[in-house]
């Protein structure tokens, strides 16, 4: 009977790991929920809230992704296909959630109109041919 | 003393900007964790002149370390100056905390372990659990350095952000690795920034860069007597500025709530972060 029950918690175990293995290595943007896609940027092409966007990006954003937002050491660049085809509601819920597996911190201790105004900012940036995703 | 200020002095110069989404609390934790790859150094003090006792100052340097985004690992160097006594290295925390959801939620939990090796001349107050009072500020350093309490601690950390506000509910359970009950305490604490929307404009003192709060915390007795009977409990303010390009500063007065606290609790934390500190082994590739 115990060598049943050892075996039982073992293979639930190793579901729940494969379960976290498969949420982890699916795209971020498949786990959007489609209420939080269709959300719409408050501060789209403001300049005032662009300009609080690049404050805001110097301060918690450049030092992975760089100065220019072109990504560092392995980490993504924000100028790449992956963010600028994203829609504003689907990085806002990755600035939310964060990508904890793959080293995206959530900021969700970061004010909404901040995220807001930080998207904003990353719209404003013109476009680099490389490609680099929390894929 | 001189060495860890000298220590913070060196890693300061060495930081290039503040880090600003932490709350302004001094005991309760957040879900808030180190951003991965950098490293925080602090300076987090306390003072009192609790009542038949000498007055101290308990100076703490805190070295805060981002291993995952899921996990921050953090050294603590505690020590304490006491009036008409003596200036003493009281010992060391390893604490480790781990974000327990991959996404965000209403309530975020997140596990805290912790294994201090300190002499009871400590005065940091960095918790309060069982029945930690007033009492155990009174012996001399003399006294009290030679008794060391090894105890692990651990902490169920709530915390929930909406509106800008945080809310946070830490529930604290320790035991001395000696045969000794264990220890049960709480803090709770909320806090919002003064501004919600950054302005675009470089300013030093501009409300987007302070956050203000109050917390609560205190001790729940022990296994063998659960409650509030012979505890001590603290509240007060708590306000932090983060200066652009500088050190975060943070201060509370905390106020004692019954007769087995002290009067007041003085508060201050300044803070660097080291931005990307593991970017500094990394050699080319920076692309």
């Amino acid at each position: 009977m115990r060598r049943v029950a050892i075996r039982a918690a073992t293979a639930m175990m190793l579901a729940a790991g494969l379960v976290l293995m498969m949420a982890a290595g699916s795209h971020w943007r498949s786990k959007v929920p489609a209420d939080e896609r269709a959300r719409v940027n408050p501060y789209a092409d403001k300049p005032e809230a662009v300009a609080a966007g690049r404050v805001l990006f110097e301060a918690h954003c450049a030092k992975c992704h760089g100065e220019d937002a072109l990504g560092r050491y392995g980490r993504p660049s924000l100028r790449g296909e992956e963010v600028r085809g994203a829609a504003d509601g689907e990085l806002f819920w990755l600035l939310r959630n964060g990508s904890t597996w793959k080293g995206m911190p959530s900021w969700s201790s970061l004010p909404e109109p901040e995220r807001w105004q930080l998207i904003a900012y990353l719209r404003s940036l013109p476009p680099e041919p490389r490609q680099n995703s929390y894929r | 003393m001189v060495l860890m200020l000298t220590a913070l002095g060196l890693l300061a110069t060495a930081a290039t900007r503040m880090e600003a989404q932490e709350p302004p609390y001094f005991v309760t934790y957040s879900d808030a964790l180190e951003e991965p790859g950098n490293l925080e150094v602090a300076l987090k003090g306390t003072t009192a002149q609790p009542k038949d006792a000498n007055g101290f100052f308990s100076p703490t340097l805190e070295l805060e370390y981002g291993a995952k985004a899921w996990w921050t690992t953090e050294l603590y160097l505690q020590g304490v100056a006491v009036a008409n006594d003596a200036t003493i290295f009281t010992g060391f925390r390893w604490e480790n905390r781990f974000r327990v959801l991959p996404t965000e939620h209403w309530v975020n939990p997140v596990l805290y372990v912790e294994y201090e090796d300190t002499n009871a001349a400590d005065r940091s107050v960095l918790e309060v659990v069982g029945s930690d009072s007033i009492s155990d500020l009174q012996p001399n350093t003399a006294e009290s350095r030679g008794e060391v309490e090894r105890e692990l601690e651990g902490k169920l950390i709530l915390s929930s952000n909406a509106k800008g506000w945080n809310f946070s509910e830490n529930f604290i359970a320790e035991k001395n690795v000696k045969n000794e009950p264990w220890e049960f305490g709480y803090a709770v604490g909320a806090s919002r920034p003064l501004a919600l929307a950054a302005s675009g404009r470089a300013c030093t003192f501009c409300r987007q860069n302070l956050s203000a709060g109050a917390e609560l915390y205190g001790g729940l007795g022990t296994a063998q007597g659960f409650g509030l009977k012979a505890t001590s409990h603290y509240a007060g303010p708590t306000m932090n500025i983060d200066l652009p390009h500088g050190p975060t500063i943070g201060f509370s007065p905390q106020f004692g709530l019954n007769d087995n606290s002290a009067g007041v609790l003085w508060r201050f934390k300044v803070s660097y972060e080291v931005q990307q500190f593991r970017d500094w082994f990394r050699h080319g590739g920076a692309r």
